[in-house]
């Protein structure tokens, strides 16, 4: 046993150390470095989640339920996962808005209804009440344990320690909770104590756990193998006594949403968030936390159930006894500590958390909408905003007590815990909702939090009471009226769940249900729409987004004297004068009374006195006109509308981009095609002008002499003769080649049999074969298919190949071959020559216009038209004309036609 | 992008916790299996909630660089 006055010294001198670090964190603030603008410090700031409950209650749990216990920490876990889709956006809205409780939080969503802020505000007290008290027990119970006192006991209230705990927390609470009125309302110094307070209650716990494990048992294995040989423990190791997998679940879910909607969570993760980036490291490093002080959860319990007998210390204080017994002191005192400072750090915030709730969403509405209140309130409110606040906080302190008093004896930790977790849970469908779904309308709110708390109220508090004697267990054990399907723990004969699972289902079904079903009722109303998108977008929209939703007249001076009665005058000209240079404007007076200031202005009031109150107030100073819901539907569709445009445009652009792209290529084509004009023109002009130029000089040889003799001037006329006949052809050529190419030549198609063709053309052309000394070969099979095409042009095509070979074959022993073959699909002529042949980099150009190879002699002979020419008829007939060479020897010039051109008269034949 | 990616992480990770936190994953393991004693379903919850408090904190510290 440890004596009463060291237990009372040590935590005084807990408490003292607790106020200092406060101090010093209020001091830090005030001088403007920050202790908790740090990631660190807010992760350990939500461990304030992990209260008495975590602390005595989970080895009492595991201690009947082995990892039972669990569920409660695995669902924060992962909702800290997905922090930043729900977190995030609640701290977004929470700070564009100074939004300062989960109240008024929910109330700023369906347009700053008053109703709904006094409704979240009395479940959440009532809720919470219950849990309070749990830390209270908690702590004068083991408190009691220690000493051999008997906690609770009627009679001596003046010496029961929880009343004196709760007088010194609630005197911590008012010092730091409500030092002075912030706009901002965070507690620097609470954050500070409470991060500090999360660090003594790891320590503890984890010094326990090693001590058990390691000292007083022989290790991990020592101490589950010994359980697994006693009896009653096995269970324990196994999932035998969790419940059923539907409870571990509901539970999950229901820890889940109570991390985010209990208030001092709220408080902590949203309010006294600096730095919304500190989320980042709170995500991994809050589950560390978690399982941290989980770990030796199982073990501590396992020790307590093999040390003591069945059933004579209570498991859930295990954590106290089992240290104490084996003549650890100052172990224990230091257990004791650290289940003081996480039933204190819990007390602390929630009390802060609610007595925000109480003063600005329930009784300052109340207050302000008083005609007569208004005439006698002082000017300056400051004074008794904070007064309120502390009068809140004794009360909700006081009630904690009492029902602990009253109440409290009946249960074990975890199951008030769990009352106090369904009742908060209550807010989820509206703060979620609203969050995500712009349909979800005031009316839907309230009616799902009533119908959801009427449920809540009537499955899990009143059966609780009853329990507790206040009510006959009647109603619990046959349903009230006798009604058996009205069964408060086994509604409608649901009975396969446990008793918070049951509630957990109910409540929800009924609390959604509402929700949803009166949401969808009827559209929302102007207000409601404008709230409903600016909360929704937040992630997407600069937050002054809500300035666009106003109209009316306004005057600075009103504003500024109606805030400096909440808010004192200088730190709101302050704040006007910061606000004024934001926007380029040296003094308040020449600041334009617009949507954007009357906004600044009442959030600015909003962080003091909530937004209820602080739209009350503002409303009673400036001349507003009330939108109407197309209005405001107007303005959401015009934002919507810029949006569609912006994207429209972007398109445009985009399309315009490519657009220009296809017109600079197609540009650079004609510009291409244009050079190309131009080189034809020169080469064809070029061309002309040779055979012009020696016709000329032989005619005026012939006119300036005309003693000429006759030989030489029949020689002369000769060379004029066949000048002319040169230029003839090349003119020819080229208006041959401008029809064809454009597309206006005259085909005259005819039966043509290329055996009879090339013989014509041997005949012909052989001529200048012979001129040349060569000799033309044919090499024809005995028929091929008749062909369908312009005999006339054919011919050119063949006089026009033989007529090229001949001029490149050598002086002596020159061959020009002609070969005719049919395939499968075409019919084949090769034009062989033996001359020097044609190098593999001017096989592409002698296709060109006016491009030729220079011929034996070196001096070109030809017009430069003939391949081009040649390779366009046989194109047009769907054919192709390549060439193949070595150079050395000889070149061959090919051309297919396809049989498809085959004549139908010779198709008729071959089928047949 | 980056941030996008982290957060598409961050969500798949926490869905795969709350499937093997969950029946019947977790029910799975409830066996007589003891590592040094200690039961196969106490290794595998703190095993697992390990993992994932590691993988959280790769993403949001190292993962989004």
């Amino acid at each position: 046993m440890l004596s009463g006055s060291v237990i009372v010294g040590a935590s005084f001198a807990y408490l003292v150390v607790l106020f200092g670090v406060a101090l010093y964190g209020d001091r830090r603030a005030d001088a403007g470095r920050s202790l908790i603008a740090n990631p660190w410090v807010y992760a350990l700031s939500l461990a304030v989640y992990c209260t008495a409950w975590t602390y005595y209650g989970s080895v009492g749990r595991a201690a009947t339920a082995g990892l039972g216990f669990l569920p409660v920490y695995l669902g924060p876990t992962l909702v800290m996962g997905v922090s930043w889709l729900v977190l995030l956006k609640m701290v977004r809205i929470s700070k564009a808005y100074r939004i300062t409780s989960i109240a008024d939080f929910i109330a700023s969503r369906y347009g700053k209804s008053r109703l709904l802020a006094s409704m979240v505000t009395l479940v959440a007290v009532v809720g919470i009440v219950p849990y309070i008290a749990l830390q209270l027990k908690a702590v004068s119970s083991e408190y009691g344990l220690l000493t051999g006192a008997h906690p609770g006991n009627a009679g001596d209230w003046y010496r029961d320690t929880a009343l004196y705990m709760a007088l010194v927390l609630a005197a911590f609470t008012m010092i730091f909770g409500t030092r002075h009125l912030d706009a901002t309302e965070r507690h620097e110094g609470m954050v500070a104590a409470i991060a500090f307070e999360s660090i003594v209650k790891l320590i503890a716990f984890l010094a326990v756990g090693v001590v058990v494990t390691y000292f007083i048992f022989d290790g991990w294995e020592d101490l589950f193998v010994s359980a697994a040989i006693a009896p009653d423990l096995a269970s324990l190791l196994s999932m035998d006594n969790v419940g059923s997998k539907a409870d571990w679940f509901a539970l999950t879910v229901l820890s889940a949403l109570a991390f985010l909607m209990l208030p001092r969570q709220f408080q902590v993760a949203v309010v006294e968030n600096v730095d919304e980036r500190h989320l980042k490291r709170a995500t991994w490093l809050f589950p560390l936390y978690l399982l941290l002080i989980n770990i030796f959860v199982l073990p501590i319990a396992l020790g307590g159930m093999l040390r003591f007998p069945a059933d004579v210390i209570d498991p859930d204080s295990f954590v106290l006894t089992l240290p104490l017994s084996e003549g650890y002191a100052t172990l224990t005192l230091l257990a004791f500590i650290g289940g003081l400072s996480a039933a204190t750090s819990m007390v602390i915030v929630e009390t802060i958390a609610l007595s925000t709730m109480v003063c600005n969403d329930l009784v300052m509405p109340l207050l302000l909408s008083n005609a007569r209140f208004r005439r006698w309130a002082p000017h300056d409110l400051t004074g008794l905003l904070l007064l309120i606040r502390r009068g809140a906080i004794v009360v909700i302190l006081l009630l904690g007590y009492l029902y602990f008093r009253l109440a409290g004896q009946a249960y074990a930790l975890v199951s008030i815990g769990l009352i106090s977790f369904a009742a908060v849970v209550q807010f989820a469908p509206a703060l979620l909702g609203g969050m995500y779904w712009r349909g979800a309308t005031r009316n839907g709110a309230v009616a799902g939090l009533a119908a959801g708390f009427a449920v809540w109220l009537y499955t899990l508090l009143l059966p609780s009471f009853a329990k507790s004697g206040w009510l006959p267990m009647a109603f619990v054990e046959s349903g009230i009226f006798g009604i058996e399907l009205l069964m408060p723990e086994r509604l409608f004969g649901f009975d396969e769940v446990n008793a918070t699972t049951h509630a957990l289902f109910w409540s929800m079904a009924a609390n959604i249900g509402a929700f949803v079903a009166v949401s969808l009722w009827r559209p929302p109303t102007a207000v409601e729409a404008g709230q409903a998108s600016v909360f929704v977008d937040i992630l997407k929209r600069e937050p002054r987004g809500a300035a666009r939703f106003w109209r009316g007249q306004a005057k600075i001076d009103d504003l500024l004297a109606l805030l400096a009665r909440f808010l004192g005058a200088e730190r709101v000209r302050a704040n006007f004068a910061s606000y004024a240079r934001s926007r380029g404007v040296e003094y308040i007076e020449e600041l334009e009374a617009d949507g954007d200031l009357v906004h600044f202005a009442e959030t600015l009031l909003a962080g003091a006195i909530g937004s209820v109150s602080a739209r009350v107030m503002i409303a009673s100073v400036v001349q507003e006109e009330t939108l109407g819901i197309e209005e405001v539907m107007n303005i959401l569709d015009e934002a919507s509308q810029v949006r569609a445009y912006s994207r429209e445009l972007e398109e445009k652009s985009r399309a315009l981009e490519a657009a220009t792209q296809e017109l600079r290529a197609a540009n650079e084509r004609l510009q291409e095609l244009d050079r190309v004009k131009d080189d034809f023109m020169s080469s064809v002009t070029h061309e002309l002008r040779t055979p012009l130029t020696s016709i000329r000089a032989f005619s005026e040889m012939l006119l300036d002499d005309p003693k000429t003799d006759l030989a030489e001037r029949k020689r002369f006329l000769g060379i004029i003769v066949e000048e002319t006949e040169r230029l003839t052809r090349l003119v020819n050529q080229v208006l041959d080649l401008a029809k064809i190419e454009s597309g206006h030549a005259q085909w005259h198609e005819t039966d043509v049999d290329l055996i009879d063709l090339i013989e014509h053309v041997a005949d012909t052309a052989g001529q200048l074969v012979k001129s040349r000394r060569a000799q033309l070969l044919l090499d024809l099979p005995p028929a091929v298919t008749l062909l369908r095409v312009d005999r006339d042009r054919l011919i050119q095509v063949l006089t026009n190949l033989i007529g090229n070979a001949a001029r490149f074959v050598p002086e002596a022993g020159g061959e020009v071959r002609v070969v005719l073959r049919e395939t499968a699909d075409a019919v084949r002529v090769d034009v062989c020559d033996n001359g020097p042949g044609i190098p593999a980099e001017a096989q592409a150009e002698i296709f060109e216009k006016f491009r030729q190879a220079s011929g034996s002699g070196g001096k070109p002979t030809g017009t430069g038209l003939g391949l081009p020419i040649s390779r366009q008829i046989i194109e047009h007939f769907g054919g192709h004309l390549w060439v193949s060479s070595t150079p050395g020897e000889g070149a061959v010039f090919s051309f297919e036609l396809p049989r498809t051109l085959a004549s139908p008269a010779a198709q008729t034949a071959e089928a047949s | 992008m980056r941030k996008a990616l982290a957060r598409q992480r961050l969500v798949a990770c926490t869905l795969f916790a709350a499937l093997a936190f969950n029946a019947p994953l977790l029910w799975l393991f409830d066996t007589a299996v003891a590592v040094f004693g200690v039961p196969l379903v106490f290794l595998y919850v703190f095993g697992i909630w390990a993992a994932v408090i590691a993988v959280l904190a790769w993403v949001v510290e190292v993962g989004h660089r």
